[in-house]
């Protein structure tokens, strides 16, 4: 009995968070990857793109409550989403336009380009933060529980209980579709290996006749499309805030750089890497403990290896250890060196 | 136009807009921003010799700057009485077994043989240390932080004034800004070691985590820095309004020139501090300019525009790397520890990267990158348009909502949010001067 309650606590506390929290960041990351092997640039502004998207998704969200649409247990924002990812659409589109395709011209630097995206994430925070304030927003409808923790305790007879929130359970299915038809485009559409190609050799995909500005769009328009699916994921699962977007940045680059950046494949792999680094050290371990431990060995305080605000310093080391010792990353993206 | 006159015409722009603000906003309003400026230029010049002389792409500023903020804490505040009798020697054990276990664990990799064995023992000794740190640390850190939590909770300082005295040895405070310089080259250093070297996105990325984990130390970390509860009162080097008030003789002299007591005692402590100010920017600039004419600063150039080549000629990148990497965070966290004595208080929540790292970034870039005096004109143009761009919005937002209803709910909307605008604003000016004016406004030569 004790070993089920440690592992149901251990769920609740751990795994659930853990992989709602993985599959944002893989999303996240997959955005950042792709920009930097079809544009070669790490994009600050990625944070800011995914508060931007999941802002028209919530404005969305709200002038459909207000009508009285809804999708029944699920969250309005679902229907929402689409609009959100054509606002974002159309702003990334815009941004390349008249700012990103000047230096692509030139030939600029990858850092020039990355100083510059400095400069669209200023515009963009400040256009969301223009639209729809600096502060807390929620948007999040429908029940919230799945199974909640009471319930599980009485189905299950156990002391602890297992909560599953409907947005932990939107999250994994989105992420598992959204992966799943990206890999089907990058594979198995001419579109997509037009992409890959370009990707992996920038002179010879020019030579058999790829037209780079097409692939550049397409680029964007995928990356705007996971951008809000994430920051609407996360936003549903949390909450949205403007300055916590910003900071989504950090968890993401290093999702991104831990997988071996450039490669889908490992964008995933390091999302799911960086947010159960960060859940297992900052989670107290005391209740799982004690279930498993004997009377006397029971721990004293709370067992918990770091405080929850050192959660960036988590997903900072584990960037650093594999920056240092495997600059390809897991899954042998560029080096980084 | 030579470029002296330009570079004078420039500057006289910037302040005269300074001047026009103190006539319409108040002269107090005009010495803040002047105070603020200088900082920022200092801030800028450090940013500069990173980036413009040698090209390090750092964007963990607000870091290096609150670490100088720290320190201005840490040297100028009275010991809390009791505070580290109570657990400051075991903080002191812990850490020194902190740092210890680091050594022991970049020993071992360095030291054993690469293989199975070698991981197992890093681990190991990572893992023991780690929970003897933590063993040590945590209750000496209940003991300081008890003692008296609601006013004090820290260790306090070093002045060596009591709760009573110690605003009179304000003069410790011009100690305690080349002690925030150190404490940022001590992190420059440990973090140079560990990044410089790897790609210059890769070094944006790394340094951008590690001011945030500065930032979560000193939020958390209540037994050194009070955390969120906030260090108040915090010594200055100049003296206090209150006490020039009630001072015949300043009174007299203030009344003489046409002030009364409170605006002329508040303008001469700012007026003060931006004498201060003005000394350490000028030192500073005096420095980074011989250093850019140097043969070390052709160096470093030489290294920036093709690395190569000038390891080819034997010049040792990576050695000048982390030398340009230290000095330039030396710079601004001596500029944090100014500012946080301006302030006369640290206030961990309030660091904020776009604010403390990226506006930087946008002074250097629109000043012209790899000019220090550009840097310093950035530096004070930046921050004028940053503190104007909230009343200038509001004001135009107020002209464009004149035609709407009064309680049009746009009209609200747009009056809001005039105050975000600012972000806006110096994204635009940004990406206007990177796009048709790379160089910036005074360009390197």
């Amino acid at each position: 009995m004790d070993f089920l309650n440690a592992i149901v606590a251990l769920a609740n506390y751990v795994l659930v968070p853990g992989i709602a929290y993985g599959s944002q960041l893989a999303i996240g990351a997959l955005g950042v990857t792709l920009v930097y092997s079809i544009l070669r640039f790490s994009n600050f502004a990625h944070g800011d793109t995914m508060a931007f998207g999941t802002m028209i998704v919530i404005l969305v969200t709200w002038w459909m409550q207000g009508a009285g649409m809804s999708l029944g247990p699920l969250p309005t924002a679902l229907i929402a989403l689409p609009f959100g990812i054509l606002g974002c659409v159309a702003l990334v589109l815009i941004t390349d336009r008249t700012v990103y395709r000047f230096y692509r011209e030139q030939k600029a630097k990858p850092v020039i380009l990355v100083i510059v995206s400095m400069g669209v994430m200023f515009i963009m925070n400040g256009i969301t933060r223009f639209i729809i304030g600096p502060d807390d927003q929620s948007f999040s409808d429908g029940p919230r529980f799945i199974i909640s923790a009471r319930d599980f305790k009485e189905m299950t007879g156990l002391e602890e209980g297992l909560g599953i929130r409907t947005t932990q359970v939107i999250t994994v299915v989105t992420a598992i579709v959204v992966v799943a038809l990206l890999f089907w485009f990058l594979n198995k559409t001419r579109a997509g290996k037009s992409m890959r190609a370009y990707s992996d050799n920038e002179d010879l995909a020019l030579l058999s006749g790829i037209n780079p500005e097409r692939v550049v769009m397409m680029t964007w328009i995928i990356v705007a499309a996971l951008a809000t699916i994430a920051g609407t994921l996360y936003g549903l699962d949390k909450s949205f805030k403007p300055f916590t977007y910003f900071q989504l940045l950090l968890p993401i680059f290093a999702s991104a750089v831990v997988g071996g950046i450039g490669s889908p494949l490992g964008a995933i792999a390091g999302g799911f890497v960086i947010a159960f680094s960060e859940v297992t050290i900052t989670y107290a371990w005391k209740k799982v403990l004690e279930y498993l431990l004997p009377e006397e060995l029971e721990p004293s305080g709370l067992v918990q290896l770091m405080s929850t605000d050192y959660k960036f310093a988590v997903s900072f080391v584990i960037l650093l250890i594999v920056l240092l010792f495997k600059p390809t990353g897991l899954f042998k993206g560029q080096s980084t060196t | 136009m030579t470029d002296t006159v330009k570079n004078t015409l420039l500057f006289a722009l910037v302040f005269t807009l300074i001047i026009i603000s103190g006539f319409f906003q108040g002269w107090n309003n005009a010495m803040f921003i002047l105070n603020m400026g200088l900082i920022s230029a200092v801030m800028a010049l450090g940013v500069n010799l990173q980036w413009g002389f040698a090209g390090l792409f750092n964007v963990g500023v607000m870091g290096f700057v609150a670490l100088g903020g720290l320190a201005a804490v840490l040297v100028g505040m009275p010991a809390t009485p009791g505070a580290f009798s109570a657990g400051g020697p075991g903080v002191i054990l812990a850490l020194l077994l902190g740092a210890a276990t680091i050594i022991a664990a970049v020993l071992a990799f360095k030291r054993m043989v690469p293989g199975r064995n070698r991981n197992l023992a890093i681990t190991a000794i990572l893992i023991f240390g780690f929970f003897v740190f933590r063993g040590l640390l945590d209750p000496s850190v209940a003991l300081i932080e008890s003692v008296n939590p609601a006013a004090t909770g820290y260790l306090g300082g070093l002045n060596p004034g009591s709760e009573d005295t110690y605003r009179d040895n304000g003069l410790i405070m011009l100690i305690a800004w080349p002690v925030g310089g150190l404490f940022a080259a001590g992190a420059a250093w440990l973090i140079g070691k560990a990044a410089l070297g790897l790609r210059s996105d890769y070094l944006a990325i790394a340094t951008l985590g590690i001011a945030e984990i500065i930032i979560a130390v000193l939020k958390n970390e209540d037994w050194l820095t009070r955390g969120v509860k906030n260090v108040v009162g915090v010594p200055r080097p100049v003296p206090y309004e209150l006490d020039l008030q009630n001072s015949a003789a300043f009174v007299e002299r203030a009344a003489s020139l046409g002030f009364d007591p409170v605006e002329g005692s508040t303008l001469w402590v700012k007026l003060l501090y931006a004498v201060l100010f003005a000394i350490v920017l000028g030192i500073l600039f005096w420095l980074s300019q011989r250093a850019l004419n140097s043969p070390w600063g052709r160096m470093l150039r030489a290294i920036r525009d093709n690395e190569v080549a000038a390891e080819a000629m034997g010049k040792d990148v990576t050695a000048r790397h982390l030398q340009v990497f230290i000095l330039g965070s030396a710079i601004c966290g001596i500029a944090g520890a100014m500012m946080t004595t301006l302030d006369g208080q640290l206030t961990p929540g309030t660091y904020q990267p776009l604010r403390f790292t990226f506006l930087v970034w946008v002074m250097v870039i629109v000043g012209g990158s790899g000019s220090n005096l550009g840097a310093i004109l950035g530096g004070f143009l930046i921050w004028f348009l940053w503190v104007q761009v909230e009343p200038i919005g509001l004001f135009i937002m107020n002209i464009i909502t004149s035609g709407m209803a009064e309680d049009s709910w746009l009209r609200a909307h747009l009056i809001d949010s005039a105050a975000q605008m600012r972000l806006m604003t110096m994204g635009v000016i940004m990406i206007l001067v990177l796009r048709f004016s790379p160089r910036g406004l005074i360009p390197e030569k």
